[in-house]
């Protein structure tokens, strides 16, 4: 039975937004004009496709179900009360494979020592056998290695052929667009004479199904990022807190922008009461410390939560809830510099020659400001939603660390990190969970970072002239 | 320029009521004095004597925003909010819910958190300034090229990975330094030497873009290219003029963060152990002492607009231009 938590309807929303976005630039060609520096930058595409990965996971992940419980008995179907994925589904295999404690990366033998009892009755102390992880091995230590090995060897396979696939069919759909002959499309494409860099991409995309392809495959063999304290896949969880990554950076933007937007246009259009009520409003906010801010709301939310425990449907309606509290929070805090931004350039823009036209031949305010104004600060809209992203999303982790982030319960790189930092002390030391959260929160702040450097310098020319 | 500084004072009272309202809304909209006592006393059998017994101590058994059992001026005096929010203007921050002198602790604590964050500063504005002179004088080049893709490569770490990999490498694997903790006096030193370390290179990729902008800006302007012309060598026009007045927007840059120097960080503090004001903070919103967070978020208030104030006044004195009005 399908359902719909809170973040996911908003996250299909902001979805369902931004390809209305596209299909708007794509009608108007001037708008289309930036876009296509974006297009032509090889960086930025390359963190495009990188992105579009994690997007794909999160939105996966986002699509919740009650799964069916086997009841035989019962005349209606029954839906358990656990909220599952359509990802969770996906890589079941992960799910079901829990060890007891600890267990390395690749390992076959558990972290810690156990006594064993022997057929004979008398005990050893020995490091266990994993129940999941390289458990087909009859000698783990000499086969290991070229089990691995071959593993990834089929996994490359596959993913070569996937990967030929793909390109076939990528490269067939530009033909027929072009009507060129399909050979002049593949030599133009491996010499770059394409306007998009096809090469960058193809290379990105094969990279990432690659990496993608071997990692499902050993995943069934072995906890290719080990385990962590009660023995839960920490690749599972990684790439469950893509979800989480990707909602904090898209969903406060979505919360802040309406706010930002409306305020930031009507202190720079209105002035007089209008802007300093405004400029008030926001020089309060921003002089509170954002993290005692959102410290003192997220306890507000916890008291409320424990003393209303019963409004809450299950667990993770509840982190959930959490979730999006967190968004809207941050959103608070983070508002304020867009909306001074769009007070200063809105200033200036009404008094520019036409709009001082519109406004003699007695064009109502909505009207110009919708239709003269809106469009002309949508740049810096654009820009600072895009640079925001990444900050918000180590933001969540650090967050997360003085637990006051998202909901312990809930996967995340913030608390995967709050939860490995002890084991740094171990020894030897644990250090697969907080090498997995760097890997996943690093390559997906990185991509967005290249991908928001390209949007800005494609939609600020003020700044693309200085670099030159 | 008196005259300027008293208006831009006054402005801020109604800013710093606006802050005191909005917190104490915050923490009073669902958390009720009954439920701050409970939390406080942390016993499990409360008596309801016990409860109004610590309530009235701390001044907490009045209604919160009006009490209407009170005449004229009183209806709004004789409240909590009044009662515990207009002595933070006086900066008489009263004692804490445990019952300690939170200006006290303050004035002990401050120290701590200045030793990290004005070490901090300095070698990072030193280290930054002359990474991002080192790039923009090579700009263009592949030096130039590799130097922006590292800071973008730094910029994406988060900071906690900074921390925790500063203290493994040279805390644990080097044992240089101890891991964590504080002493007075000279003996600090050895715990300050990782945090501001820490510190320097987590802000590194940031620090040196933004200044680096900030460096080709200022050589894209006329009077470079004017001197330049002249046939001064590419190195005295950066160290005589482009240095010179790119110092401008860096320094009234930093302006505006000294004040908030004394909060300290919450993060870096927690995780070295520093008896800080960061970390001060951080204990506060854990046990849910209303009065220290209350404290704190005022006196970061009073800093930010004090910042605010210390970037104007420093942009007229840099560029008589700049006029106040």
């Amino acid at each position: 039975m399908p359902t719909l938590l809170w973040t996911d309807g908003l996250i299909f929303l902001l979805l369902f937004m931004v390809v209305m976005f596209v299909l708007h630039v794509r009608r108007h060609e001037h708008l289309l004009r930036p876009w296509r520096s974006v297009l032509r930058s090889r960086v930025a595409m390359a963190s495009a496709v990188i992105l579009s990965v994690y997007l794909v996971i999160g939105l996966l992940d986002s699509l919740h179900f009650h799964p069916k419980l086997d009841n035989p008995k019962a005349e209606q179907a029954q839906y358990s009360t656990k909220i599952n994925s359509v990802f969770d589904v996906l890589v079941s295999h992960l799910l079901e494979q829990d060890e007891k404690t600890y267990s390395a990366p690749f390992a076959a033998y558990q972290y810690s020592k156990e006594t064993i009892e022997l057929s004979d009755g008398s005990t050893v102390r020995e490091l266990p056998r994993l129940k999941f992880g390289g458990a087909h091995l009859t000698d783990p230590d000499s086969e290991k290695v070229s089990d691995i090995f071959n593993r990834t060897l089929v996994a490359s396979t596959k993913a070569l052929v996937v990967f030929i696939v793909m390109i076939g069919l990528i490269t067939w759909r530009i033909a027929a667009k072009k009507s060129w002959p399909f050979s002049n499309v593949i030599k133009s494409i491996l010499k770059g004479e394409m306007e998009t860099p096809w090469k960058v991409i193809f290379i990105t995309l094969g990279m990432s199904f690659w990496v993608l392809i071997i990692a499902w495959d050993l995943s069934h063999a072995y906890h290719i990022f080990g385990t962590d304290k009660v023995g839960q896949d920490v690749y599972y969880q990684a790439m469950k807190s893509i979800r989480t990554g990707l909602i904090i950076g898209t969903l406060t933007t979505l919360v802040m922008l309406p706010f930002a937007v409306l305020m930031g246009i009507s202190a720079g259009y209105f002035r007089g009461w209008i802007d300093d009520v405004i400029q008030y409003i926001y020089t309060t906010l921003n002089s509170i410390p954002g993290v005692l801010l959102i410290a003192a709301s997220i306890l507000m939310l916890q008291v409320y939560m424990a003393n209303h425990a019963e409004d809450f449907a299950s667990l993770a309606a509840r982190s959930d809830m959490r979730l999006l509290f967190l968004c809207i929070i941050l959103g608070v805090t983070s508002w304020t510099g867009l909306c001074r931004l769009l007070r200063g350039e809105t200033m200036k823009l009404r008094e520019v020659d036409y709009i001082q036209a519109a406004q003699a031949f007695g064009v109502g305010h909505m009207t110009i400001i919708l239709r003269h104004i809106l469009p002309n600060v949508m740049h810096i809209i654009l820009i600072s939603v895009v640079i925001d992203f990444s900050g918000l999303v180590l933001a969540e982790a650090v967050l997360s660390y003085i637990n006051i982030g998202v909901d312990p319960s809930m996967n995340s790189w913030g608390n995967m990190i709050n939860s490995a930092r002890m084991e740094m002390a171990r020894e030897p030391v644990v250090w697969w969970a907080l090498a997995a959260s760097f890997i996943f929160m690093f390559v997906l702040v990185l991509a967005a970072n290249l991908f928001s450097d390209a949007v800005r310098d494609a939609f600020d020319p003020r700044l693309r002239e200085r670099e030159e | 320029m008196m005259a300027y500084i008293i208006r831009r004072a006054l402005y801020a009272i109604p800013i710093l009521i606006g802050v005191n309202v909005l917190t104490f809304v915050l923490f009073f909209v669902v958390n009720s004095p009954d439920d701050m006592a409970r939390m406080q006393l942390g016993e499990k059998r409360l008596t309801e004597e016990a409860i109004q017994g610590w309530k009235q101590e701390r001044g907490y058994d009045k209604p919160l925003l009006w009490n209407s059992s009170e005449e004229g001026l009183e209806k709004v005096t004789d409240t909590i909010f009044f009662k515990k929010s207009i002595r933070l203007f006086l900066f008489d921050f009263g004692r804490s819910d445990s019952g300690r002198d939170i200006s006290f602790d303050i004035s002990q604590r401050m120290w701590p958190s200045l030793a990290i964050a004005i070490p901090g500063l300095i070698v990072g504005l030193l280290v930054n300034i002359t990474f991002a002179l080192l790039i923009a004088f090579f700009r263009g080049t592949y030096l130039d090229i590799t130097g922006v893709v590292f800071c973008v490569i730094l910029m994406s770490i988060s900071g906690l990975f900074y921390i925790i990999g500063g203290q493994f490498l040279v805390g644990k694997l080097m044992n240089l330094v101890p891991i964590s903790g504080y002493d007075t006096g000279l003996e600090s030193i050895k715990f300050l030497v990782l945090p501001v370390l820490v510190g320097l290179v987590g802000g590194i990729g940031s620090g040196t873009r933004w200044y680096r902008t900030i460096f080709l800006e200022e050589i894209g302007k006329d009077y470079v290219r004017t001197a330049r012309s002249k046939g001064l060598s590419e190195r005295l026009v950066m160290f005589r003029h482009v240095l010179k007045n790119a110092m401008i927007p860096i320094l009234t840059g930093v302006v505006v963060v000294l004040p908030m120097l004394f909060m300290g960080s919450l993060i870096t503090e927690s995780f070295f152990g520093i008896p800080g004001l960061g970390s001060y903070t951080l204990d506060a919103i854990t046990s849910q002492d209303f009065a220290i967070v209350r404290s704190m978020v005022f006196l970061g208030s009073v800093l930010y607009i004090i910042g605010l104030l210390l970037t104007d006044i420093s942009y007229t004195l840099v560029d008589p231009r700049v006029r106040l009005q």
